[in-house]
């Protein structure tokens, strides 16, 4: 019974254990048993939701073309909206990343949040679950609720338990995001008015003419590529990734940035197929310069965060050039692994850049710096921490074996089906990758210890090494083992090919 | 005349028996007992309240007094919104009264003939009855601006909004004329049939008059150009009388503007709905940009509901019935949100001090938690952030706009709900990002506390379950 429902279940699970969070009171002291109890219903809530999401992943058909475990109910009469939740192999395993990091998440802010603990792990909750619900709204406007509620508590978070810039950082990152989301409210309006309905499906099969085509790409264009981001409108992302708490980052980074490769797969493509073809050349530009300029400006960074935050656009970079490669080649298993690479690639940076957030967090609690020149030699006195970094490090420059490798290497071989020179280009961040994140290595964890606070350091305590450890594991296992994830996808990317393959004219 | 006409007319005049009561009544009471007046005034609301309910046209108009009056869905939701809402005020102006030594009968009595005003014209049904209530409308809230007589900004305020608002009386009356003198009527329906069935009608003179009576209709909206008043009133007049100008009448100057424009002039539409177009998009946008460099928390008010202002007229631009539903829908929940922003700037103020700056909002989150995210409700939900009511109410008014080929309006008009969206941000920002001097608990009663908790957990319930509403606004006007 419960199993049909299970998508509400994971959207209004977290989010009912968010509003009793708040309801029992902000929990003052962080040593008081009122604030243990508030941790612990956080963790409790996030645990049962995970366990769910597994149930989903057990009861997941992998050779269903259609959606799966949809639900829906009339919403709203008037406007013909519906309660329609429903995925596929392509919004699964996002869903299972959010479910999967935000226990995580709560975890890592267990005694680090000093104020308001409360409210900070209830707004971790209610995020997750309309984030959750963006995943698998397949109703334009619930998509839309979603999309735009999520910004609350994330404003909330960075602007309450953020660092000294944080309420510029949290303007910058609201305004921008609700900028870029509003002219895609007016494209699934204009698409209402057409096709008197808000379902995304009814969008897909809706003929759509060119210049109509264009202008909504455009639409959609800029709120996801806000939401990605892509270069040039990525500039809030270093603000609100330095200025926000650890949780806060490793959210941001692992799953709200998915939420723009999500709608371009989830949207732009199956809406407006001849209009993604047109503008395709532009994508492919944009994140070719996201990959080579940002790895570039990567490269100069003092502060950790900023630089795994511009590594961050720069990975992204390659999961918009492995979608929209499609036109430029020839064979038809080219285009599959273009596209498969580029969601491998958002899973799997949502691992490593949550657990680079993660670390560099660590870091922070104990030195209260995330400038690099701070550091130096830190694998001298905390050995299990400086190796787990350098894991994280080497898969966050794509090292073979790791889950980094694997979606970066399915985008290039695909851009080398396309264009030599795309190829060339995208190949630069297997160079730039490990020069940058290599060197922030070289001068954080090796070599002699810098001053005193370094050597003051202590190793990991049990609850970082467990959240740690859980993300080396996975980001080990995706990279020798990708199959499950492959598969899971494999037949929703077949079936998002042939429909972004009709013409819509 | 017949029994069925002062049934149609029951709601007004029991409202009418009962201010006569309190009125005579309070002249009694001795100022320690003022709640006797606070509560008569209540029961006087709830009876017209039940006798309105009682009396409910069923989904029909009834057309009394010769063709006068109507009673009719439209007016009726409208009155019950607006009885509601005044309601909803004086029971948060009481202790704020009370607390500033302004607990006199006059707040209570002058909202009630204010109400009976608005009551008026939203059954108005000619263009004499609706000028009848306007006027007792606007003269109860000169008088109510001015109720603090010992304060200098309060008077200036009044003598502005009494000179500025007999001039916009003006013009109405004398576009009032030009129609008259054109059409030869002064009825709703019959000046709309003479247009009809005689398009020579439509031409010069009545334009005229017709942009006459849109400088008054835009007046009493305050709308851009003639929105000066609007924040100098809000900020000079007290709070609670802020509160009380901010509700209710938006509802009535919804219906001066259905009623005239689209009963009467209908037949105009081409003609007025660029004149509309133009005093929506300057209110959207000058509402939205000069809210910004406010720091006075009720003067942002102001400019945010000419910001409002301006997507009612937008809607009713359309002339399509999808339109004129929207603008129903978009008034009765921006009231809401009014209201209760409005209450929660109340509840910010003790005795002898008056919170009216942004900074007052300063570390809220600390004082008062639950207020906090009661007020955070109420900003998002006026920002038109999903998942509150003010978002599918924009989002309505934006598909009826481009249900008539607007899509430059639309773009428009979410362009600037993102620059509005910075001033609502300030103020959460300030309440949850920010230390405030203060750290005193908010005090509040627990009537207060229980009906401003309702009316902003109403913005977010109305954004999830917003149906029945719809449904009802579709039905009245779609």
């Amino acid at each position: 019974m419960l199993a049909n429902y299970i998508l509400s279940v994971l959207i209004w699970l977290p989010i009912a254990g968010g509003v009793a969070l708040l309801m029992i009171g902000d929990g003052g002291d962080v040593k008081s048993s009122q604030a243990r109890l508030m941790r612990l219903t956080a963790l409790a809530f996030s645990l049962l939701t995970f366990l769910a999401s597994i149930a989903l992943y057990i009861g997941f058909d992998n050779a269903e073309r259609g959606m799966q475990f949809v639900e829906r109910v009339l919403w709203v009469d008037a406007f013909n909206v519906w309660y329609y939740l429903g995925i596929d192999g392509i919004s699964a395993p996002l869903i299972l990343l959010t479910t999967f990091i935000t226990p995580l998440v709560v975890i890592a802010g267990w005694d680090s949040i000093k104020t308001r603990p409360a409210q900070y792990f209830s707004a971790f909750l209610i995020l997750e679950g309309l984030m959750i619900g963006v995943f698998s709204a397949l109703d334009g406007l619930l998509f839309y609720v979603f999309w735009e509620a999520m910004l609350i508590p994330m404003f909330l978070i960075i602007g309450v338990w953020g660092g000294e810039r944080r309420i510029y950082a949290t303007l910058k990152f609201f305004l921008y995001t609700f900028l870029g989301s509003v002219l895609m409210l007016v494209a699934f309006i204009w698409l209402y008015v057409q096709t008197d309905s808000f379902d995304l499906l009814t969008f897909m099969n809706a003929p759509i003419g060119l210049m109509a085509q264009k202008l909504i790409f455009l639409a959609f264009l800029i709120a996801f590529a806000v939401k990605v981001p892509m270069w040039p409108v990525h500039t809030w992302l270093p603000d609100a990734h330095v200025e926000a708490p650890t949780g806060g980052s490793v959210i941001l980074a692992a799953i709200m940035l998915k939420m723009g490769g999500y709608g371009f797969i989830r949207l732009s493509l199956p809406i407006v197929p001849d209009g993604s073809e047109y503008f395709s050349g532009l994508m492919i530009a944009l994140s070719l310069i996201a990959v080579v300029y940002i790895g570039f400006v990567a490269l100069m960074q003092k502060d950790m965060k900023k630089l795994i935050a511009y590594s961050s656009i720069a990975h992204m970079g390659f999961a918009t050039l492995g979608m929209f490669l499609m036109w430029w080649i020839v064979a038809d298993t080219g285009a599959g692994l273009g596209m498969s690479g580029a969601m491998v690639q958002m899973v799997s940076h949502g691992l490593i850049s949550g657990a680079m957030f993660l670390c560099v967090g660590v870091l922070y609690d104990r030195v209260h710096s995330r400038q690099i020149a701070d550091y130096g030699g830190v694998a001298n006195t905390m050995p299990v921490f400086a190796a787990f970094m350098v894991l994280f490090a080497m898969a966050n420059a794509g090292l073979p074996g790791t889950s980094g490798f694997v979606g970066e290497f399915m985008v290039i071989i695909a851009s080398f089906k396309a264009n030599f020179w795309f190829a060339f280009l995208a190949a630069t961040t297997l160079v730039l990758g490990a020069a940058y994140t290599l060197w922030m290595i070289k001068r954080v964890v090796y070599g002699e210890v810098a001053n005193d606070n370094v050597a003051a350091l202590q190793d990991l305590n049990a609850r970082e090494f467990i959240v740690l450890a859980i993300l080396a594991l996975s980001v080990l296992l995706l990279g020798v083992w990708p199959a499950p994830l492959v598969d899971m996808m494999n037949t929703s990317i077949e079936q998002l090919l042939l429909q972004v393959g009709q013409s819509k004219l | 005349m017949t029994l069925t006409d002062y049934i149609a007319a029951a709601p007004e005049m029991t409202l009418l028996g009962l201010i006569c009561v309190v009125m005579l009544v309070d002249l009694f009471v001795e100022d320690e007992s003022r709640m006797v007046t606070f509560w008569l005034s209540m029961a006087s609301l709830a009876i017209t309240a039940i006798v309105l309910s009682a009396t409910a046209p069923v989904d029909q108009s009834r057309e009394v007094f010769f063709g006068a009056y109507v009673s009719d869905p439209f007016s009726q939701i409208l009155k019950l919104g607006a009885v509601l809402f005044v309601a909803v005020s004086f029971l948060y102006a009481r202790d704020y009264l009370r607390a500033n030594d302004l607990h006199k009968g006059e707040y209570y009595l002058l909202g009630l003939f204010g109400l009976l005003g608005m009551m008026i014209m939203m059954s108005a049904n000619n263009l004499l009855i609706m000028y009848l209530g306007l006027e007792t409308l606007a003269l109860s809230m000169y008088a109510l601006v001015a109720i603090d007589r010992n304060n200098v900004l309060a008077a200036e305020s009044a003598m502005k909004y009494f000179v500025l608002g007999a001039i916009a009386s003006g013009a109405l009356l004398y576009g009032i004329s030009w129609v008259y003198g054109v059409t030869g009527t002064l009825s709703f329906n019959e000046i709309s049939m003479a247009l009809a069935m005689d398009p020579s009608l439509n031409n010069l003179p009545l334009w005229f008059g017709l942009a006459f009576m849109i400088v008054g209709i835009a007046f009493k909206f305050g709308a851009v150009p003639f929105h000066m008043w609007l924040p100098d009133v809000y900020e000079g007049a007290r709070t609670p009388v802020a509160l009380y100008l901010a509700s209710a009448p938006k509802l009535a100057a919804l219906a001066l503007i259905i009623r005239i424009l689209v009963q009467g002039l209908g037949e105009l539409h081409e003609t007025w709905s660029t004149m509309i177009m133009f005093v929506a998009v300057l209110s959207i946008l000058v509402g939205n940009f000069v809210a910004i460099a406010q720091t006075n928390i009720k003067r942002m008010l102001g400019y945010s509901t000419i910001a409002h202002v301006g997507f009612i007229l937008l809607a009713i631009y359309t002339g399509t019935d999808g339109g004129y539903a929207s603008a129903l829908f978009y008034a009765l929940t921006y009231v809401v949100s009014a209201a209760g922003a409005f209450g929660i700037v109340i509840l910010l103020s003790r005795r002898g001090y008056d919170a009216e700056l942004l900074s007052d909002f300063k570390g809220l989150n600390a004082r008062s938690p639950w207020f906090a995210l009661m007020m955070l409700f109420l900003m998002f939900s006026m920002a038109g952030v999903p998942p509150f009511v003010g978002f599918l109410s924009k989002l309505y008014v934006i598909r009826e706009v481009l249900a008539v080929g607007g899509v430059g309006l639309a773009v428009l008009m979410v362009v600037a709900s993102v620059i509005g969206a910075y001033y609502y941000l300030r103020v959460i920002w300030y309440m949850y990002f920010e230390q405030g001097e203060d750290q005193a608990v908010l005090q509040a009663s627990t009537d207060t506390r229980l009906v401003l908790s309702l009316n902003s957990i109403a913005v977010l319930a109305l954004g999830i379950m917003p149906g029945w509403l719809l449904a009802m606004c579709i039905a009245i006007l779609g």
